[in-house]
């Protein structure tokens, strides 16, 4: 019972920060198609703002695999008899990085999507254009350092 | 590292020569034009209007660019994967002259290529509209006669289609119910498919409307008239089609013979891009009959031996004077070898303002730090610091955009190498995977220390860093109040706040709550001490002078207390220096992920090491790729937002010279 709590922390860390990258990084890609169909020498440069909603899935496979590997699910011995509550732990301890991955990607995606109209219009402000969705992604990176400090700290 | 001094520029020169000094000017790229709003007034001197010769050179431009399109679709050129990095090929000024005596020919070669893409698109439209015909003849194959055929002297035939699948018999049948007083008919199915059966239908010339009254009944419909015999027809559309598709072959062959002509269009686009540029520019300046007058920003630094070269070749009268303090002047910066990379950074933020440092070098030492530590891996910083090198070895040609980017990435690159080394991270963990798998031996690879296993020893180290990075903000911002003798700013704006913060850090080491989350022994108690005095004497000061431009002292201390609640904003800030950790730690896990994934199918015999290598580069190359691109929008935040934050407002203009602005030739002075 308590393997299959922590397992479902793990599972959701990459599941809703994997679904939310999806989300932001297919709205990114569909405003910088819009821009390349104009302007195709901005290819290189919509494609880096299309990217940067596409970390919070990353950061939830990072936590995950921390998750995974402490759990020995990955090729060592599985602790089957884990108790309930280091079960929830592990749960809690995913929970920042599953929601905050979420939300924080699909909200990035729409700084993005503005970037890319912006790098569209005028693309000498690119640098500033990068900076709007990387101010969202703080709050991603947060979350994923609370959630790496908990599971650091699950006693063994 | 610095901004670089401006001249202010006023030329007066011949109006014959006025060819001639701008085309240098151009060359020299040494001057920015200034263009004044014209004085109604002025009876001596006025603008001329060039936007028609503008126009027809940026037409002639688009003309010539157009052509190497077509060129480029009918006979691509082969180009090497380096080509985007490689700049402009320089030309000497004596084969400029050449080509541009060429220039008709050239033209005249333009032209043709347009004219034979009009021919290849027609011949292209010809193919669909034939082989719908062809399609339309479908239904007639073996008819004997043309479809306009209507019968003899005696007889009347109709030819057509009837919208159903229906054979001789059920036709004759029905025709018989329609028209029971038409004796002689004969019914010829041709072809019956889809719903739709062609047929040749024939009586004597007296039933003829009567008989047609009947097919009308059963909808039958003409076919488009045409006087051949379909067969005949056919074979007609067949060899147009054919007469098409060699036409398409040899305009196709036509135009890519004008291949080894390329360079020549690209020389004649940029030729006409020039002179596009040169008359914008001849329409900003003010002209009398027999002189006029350029103004513009010259950097100090090519001043007199501009100077020298307008008076040595032309009659001209050259002042250079100092811009006045209220002109907005451009910025053009000039660094060291190790910093200049990074000038493009700032251009991307904005120019440095009046009166401010150009804040390049600081960037510049903390930049390659800050990103080696978000990328860290010792085999990444090798791989990335190799290719940019040779790279900037290979295409001398290279601009300077280009160039200052990847030398930026080279030394991004070293950076990384170093935090590589700090945290043992080679492909991650590669080395040990390896040796495990293939081996069998237990490897343990030296680190400094450990993100993963110790991320809140790894969180203290970028703390210290970041605190670092805002404190040489901060010091500065000391720097420029002092130097401009802003001694209350200095000491109000900036060592107030390097006591406040710093007292509060030394006074937080001595806590419980701080050392422990940290895992960090305690300082000794007299530096606390230390601290809150410090900290104390700085708070005491914000409040007091944070305030100081309003002369009510109540409301300059409530105003102080605001400013003290900045203080959070230091603690956001360090705060934000946790994605060192979380981005480091994202490329690791990554690569272990990968390598773990390579050394699970390794155990298969033979196919094994494949695998294991197919993984091994895919991953890694994904890997780089992304942590890369973080790793730069970081390091971009970090110094935008947390350093600039500190000391840089920017808002200066960049100095964009009079200059040639090609695309494929870059001309080089003769000497």
């Amino acid at each position: 019972m308590g393997i299959a709590l922590a397992l479902l922390g793990a599972a959701s860390a990459a599941l809703f920060a994997g679904i939310g990258s999806a989300i932001g990084v297919g709205r990114a890609g569909q405003a910088a198609a819009g821009v390349v169909t104009e302007e195709p020498s901005q290819f290189s440069r919509v494609l880096i703002l299309q990217l940067l909603p596409g970390t919070q899935g990353i950061y939830g496979l990072l936590i995950a695999f921390i998750a995974l590997s402490q759990l020995g699910l990955l090729g060592g011995q599985a602790n089957t008899s884990m108790s309930v509550g280091t079960g929830f732990m592990y749960l809690f301890a995913c929970l920042p990085m599953a929601f905050v991955g979420l939300v924080s990607a699909m909200m990035q995606s729409q700084a993005a999507v503005a970037s890319i109209g912006l790098v569209a219009k005028r693309p000498d402000q690119f640098g500033k254009s990068m900076i709007f969705p990387a101010m969202v992604e703080t709050y991603a990176i947060l979350a994923l350092l609370v959630s790496i400090l908990a599971l650091n700290g699950i006693p063994a | 590292m610095s901004v670089l001094p401006m001249k202010h520029m006023i030329l007066c020169a011949k109006r014959q020569d006025r060819k001639s000094i701008l085309e240098l000017l151009q060359r020299s790229e040494a001057v920015e034009i200034i263009s004044r709003e014209d004085d109604e007034n002025d009876e001596v001197f006025s603008k001329i209007d060039v936007s028609q010769s503008s126009q027809l050179y940026s037409k002639n431009a688009a003309q010539a660019d157009k052509a190497l399109e077509i060129l480029n679709t009918a006979a691509p050129e082969k180009g090497s994967l380096l080509s985007a990095f490689a700049g402009r090929t320089p030309i000497t000024l004596s084969e400029y002259e050449t080509n541009v005596s060429k220039r008709d020919s050239i033209m005249k070669d333009v032209n043709e290529i347009l004219r034979l893409d009009k021919e290849l698109v027609e011949a292209k439209a010809d193919i669909p509209r034939i082989t719908t015909q062809l399609e339309a003849l479908t239904p007639w194959e073996g008819l004997e006669v043309p479809l306009s055929f209507t019968g003899t002297k005696k007889t009347a035939a109709f030819i057509g289609t009837i919208p159903e699948t229906i054979s001789e018999s059920e036709i004759a049948e029905a025709l018989a119910g329609y028209a029971p007083e038409v004796s002689a008919i004969d019914v010829n199915v041709i072809n019956g498919q889809d719903n739709l059966t062609s047929v040749l239908i024939s009586c004597m010339k007296s039933d003829k409307d009567a008989v047609e009254d009947a097919l009308r009944r059963m909808n039958f419909q003409r076919p488009p008239i045409s006087d051949m015999i379909p067969a005949k027809q056919r074979e007609a559309y067949e060899t147009e089609l054919a007469v098409a598709a060699d036409r398409i072959n040899s305009t196709t062959e036509e135009i890519a013979s004008y291949g080894d002509k390329r360079d020549d269009i690209r020389f004649i686009a940029d030729y006409f891009r020039m002179r596009a540029e040169k008359y914008d520019v001849l329409g900003t300046l003010e002209q009398s009959k027999r002189t006029f007058v350029i103004e513009g920003y010259v950097p100090e630094m090519y001043a007199a031996s501009l100077e020298k070269e307008l008076s040595d070749r032309f009659e001209v009268s050259v002042e250079m004077q100092d811009p006045a303090p209220d002109e907005d002047v451009p910025v053009l910066l000039k660094n060291g070898s190790l910093a200049k990379p990074v000038e493009g950074v700032i251009e991307s933020y904005s120019m440095p303002g009046k009166g401010e440092l150009d804040p390049t070098t600081p960037v510049a030492c903390f930049y390659y730090i800050l990103f080696g530590m978000m990328l860290s891996d010792f085999a990444y910083g090798a791989l990335m610091s190799l290719s940019t090198f040779v790279l900037i070895k290979k295409l001398k040609n290279m601009e300077q955009g280009m160039r200052k980017t990847l030398t930026m990435f080279f030394y991004c690159g070293l950076g990384t190498m170093l935090s590589g080394i700090l945290f043992g991270s080679y492909f991650g963990d590669a080395p040990t995977v390896i040796a495990k798998t293939f081996f069998g031996i237990d490897l343990e690879i030296p680190k400094v220390i450990d993100p993963l296993n110790q991320p809140m020893k790894m969180l203290v180290v970028c703390f210290a860093i970041g605190l670092v990075h805002l404190f040489a903000g901060l010091g500065i911002n000391l720097y420029t109040a002092i130097k401009d003798k802003r001694y209350v700013d200095a000491i109000s704006d900036s060592i107030l706040w390097y006591l406040l913060v710093g007292g509060l850090i030394l006074f937080g080491l001595t806590t419980d709550m701080v050392c422990g989350m940290f895992s960090m022994s305690k300082i000794p108690a007299p530096l606390g001490n230390i601290g809150k005095v410090m900290a104390i004497i700085g708070a005491i000061g914000i409040i007091l002078m944070g305030g100081r431009e309003s002369k009510n002292w109540f409301k300059r201390i409530l105003k102080g207390f605001y400013a003290l609640y900045n203080v959070t904003s230091y603690l956001s800030d360090l705060l934000s220096y946790s994605r060192l950790l979380a981005l480091g730690l994202a490329t690791s896990v990554i690569s272990s992920v990968f390598n773990k994934m390579g050394s699970m199918v390794a155990g298969t015999p033979v196919l094994g090491v494949v695998f294991f290598i197919l993984i091994f580069l895919v991953g890694h190359t994904i890997n780089l790729g992304i942590n890369a691109l973080g790793a730069y929008v970081h390091t971009n935040r970090l110094q935008y937002v947390e350093f600039f934050g500190k000391f840089y407002n920017g808002g200066g203009r960049l100095f964009t010279p009079f200059a040639t602005k090609t695309k494929y030739f870059k001309i080089k002075e003769d000497n």
